[in-house]
């Protein structure tokens, strides 16, 4: 039986292109034709560009008739989370405040990724300024689960992570501050990958809070996964915090030996609250590693019960003056409301636009943000929050002492329903509990499916050394294979 | 428990209009997610030293200073169009701002 177009991932729909068994055009044109069919229940894309993906697909194929190589990324449709900055695309980032609001330019990963040929069909959904598990927060209307249309995708790149999983383009971008990309991915039963702190610039990512804010990518297979990564990492003049990553992915003759990987379980993400079917479903992948030759080791990681508060406030605190920028003045949403006895000064500007632009969460977030740095509490707040996150970190250096990487549950449930938690914050903040730790301590992580809890997909969390994406990404891959098998 | 006043301050100093009804949502609200984040009081922290990422170094995740030139780095005149275009009020290519100093 012939695969359908939308049904292919990366390096398939390349070769595809590459035997000439179909055109970018004709690829382009399927992806466009199943976002028609199925968006309108779904909702993952705010805006979709059909007529530049279109022209795009039509240069690929040019590229293709006169014999060119083409990069493995070119013509392959593919979705940006609508919060990193694609030239001349209304860039929302979910957020009223931002709804007319069109990127000035390309961001560094979409500068790359364009280099390489890539074929932009759409922005996607997500929560508020990325501030949110489930991408109900966003302005514009929750995304709906394509395994579940009741239920939530995750969030915050709700979005992205549907898109993939309903074959509305090949692979996504997201980004992940405290689980955005790892959440809805587990979530929708796709893979993604949150890399090293430094790892990939976030040159035109829209800030969320600067020192957990990582981009990465959303796919259907860990192969893909590599691919996209390889595309979009590496320094960038225009973000310092970037780094030039030195480890190459290893060649086909150098196989990762699982008999030599030691992995650790810490035995603090396996405690109360964790749902029953979920913690079968990674147990039996524990299982499957270890009868794979890996060794098992359980560990301990004895700060985590302290990292979702102190992120709770790290997080705010970072978002509070990030989002200071949203003033009526330099671009966005501006409240003008002048009377006839009052004329309107700077300061209404101000309190109106960010009253009437900003949604809930993001006001929550604000005020708790602005909380915790304020005088009197900074001490009791900010800085505590900063020394937990030294003890989150060195309790992973530890661990990594001994083994080379961890493996948990990337949420302790299965994705809920839409409605279920959007009214309790703080019941919504819980749903971070597996995945706050690892941006504290800017470690890689990847999230896999590993198998189901009812009809929904579970998913698997792989937490590396810094810098160590490719590794964590082979001991992702075996597994993958194995299941296939 | 966080009072009405505090709620009001923290508004005024995060430039965030609040209506009547919602200062007193956001006072439940903040308040049970504080009690939560208490949490962070049950143990002693304070021989650890405080952390924020900078920049992660291979191999050592260690917080390290990066800088660069104090030069202004020109953009294009179509980007500077487009950033400018962005602003709700402008005049002659600058940004428009409302009233500071009543007279």
């Amino acid at each position: 039986m012939k695969m359908k177009l939308t049904d292919l991932t990366i390096i398939q729909a390349h070769q595809g292109l590459k035997k000439k068994e179909f055109s970018a055009l004709e690829l382009c044109k399927a992806y466009l034709e199943k976002i028609k069919e199925k968006d309108k229940e779904i909702f993952a894309f705010l805006t979709v560009i059909e007529n530049l993906a279109l022209s795009q697909a039509k240069k690929i194929d040019d590229l293709i008739s006169v014999g060119k190589e083409i990069s493995i990324l070119a013509g392959l449709p593919c979705a940006i989370k609508d919060i990193i900055l694609v030239e001349d695309v209304k860039c929302t980032a979910g957020s009223k405040i931002l709804e007319n609001y069109i990127a000035p330019y390309d961001a560094t990963v979409i500068k790359k990724l364009k280099s390489e040929g890539c074929l932009i069909l759409g922005k996607t959904n997500l929560d508020e300024f990325a501030m949110g598990s489930s991408t109900e927060n966003s302005a514009f209307g929750p995304t709906h689960n394509p395994h579940d249309l009741t239920r939530v995708p995750g969030g915050s790149s709700g979005g992205s992570a549907a898109a993939v999983a309903a074959n509305e383009c090949v692979y996504a971008l997201g980004s992940d501050t405290g689980g955005s990309i790892r959440l809805p991915a587990s979530f929708c039963g796709v893979v993604g990958l949150k890399p090293t702190y430094g790892a990939v610039s976030r040159y035109g990512l829209i800030a969320f809070a600067s020192s957990l804010d990582q981009i990465g990518p959303i796919t259907k297979t860990v192969e893909d996964c590599k691919i996209v990564f390889e595309a979009i990492k590496g320094w960038d003049d225009m973000d310092s915090t970037s780094v030039e990553l030195s480890q190459k992915p290893k060649t086909k003759n150098e196989k990762l030996n699982l008999k030599e990987i030691k992995i650790g379980i810490p035995k603090e993400y396996f405690i109360k609250g964790i749902d029953g079917e979920v913690k079968k479903a990674i147990e039996a992948t524990i299982k499957k590693y270890q009868e794979m030759g890996a060794k098992i080791e359980e560990v301990s990681l004895p700060h985590t019960e302290y990292a979702l508060p102190a992120y709770y406030i790290i997080n705010p605190s970072e978002a509070s003056a990030n989002l200071s920028r949203y003033d009526g003045i330099k671009y966005g949403f501006s409240k003008k409301q002048e009377t006839r006895n009052k004329k309107q000064d700077l300061l209404d500007v101000y309190l109106k636009s960010r009253e009437e632009g900003f949604g809930q969460e993001v006001r929550r977030r604000i005020m708790l943000g602005t909380y915790s740095l304020s005088a009197g509490y900074y001490e009791a707040y900010y800085l505590r929050a900063q020394k937990v996150r030294t003890l989150v970190k060195k309790d992973f250096e530890k661990v990594f002492e001994k083994v080379d990487c961890l493996l948990t549950p990337v949420s302790p449930f299965v994705a809920f329903k839409i409605g279920e938690k959007i009214k309790d914050p703080l019941s919504m903040y819980l749903v971070d509990v597996y995945t706050v730790s690892v941006n504290l301590a800017g470690l890689p992580a990847l999230s896999l499916p590993c198998g189901k809890a009812g009809s929904l997909p579970v998913g698997l969390q792989i937490i590396g050394k810094p810098f160590e994406e490719n590794r964590i990404l082979e001991i992702g891959e075996i597994f993958e294979k194995a299941c296939q098998r | 428990m966080i009072s009405k006043e505090e709620v009001k301050h923290i508004a005024k100093l995060a430039r965030l209009g609040l209506t009547e009804k919602e200062r007193e949502k956001m006072q439940k609200e903040l308040s049970s997610i504080l009690d939560y984040i208490e949490k962070l009081g049950d143990e002693d922290k304070s021989s650890s030293s405080p952390f924020a990422i900078a920049r992660v170094k291979e191999v050592d995740i260690s917080v390290e200073n990066v800088m660069r030139n104090d030069e202004v780095r020109r953009l294009k005149p179509e980007v500077r169009r487009k950033i400018i275009e962005q602003a709700p009020e402008t005049k002659a290519g600058y940004l428009k701002v409302k009233l500071i100093l009543n007279k």
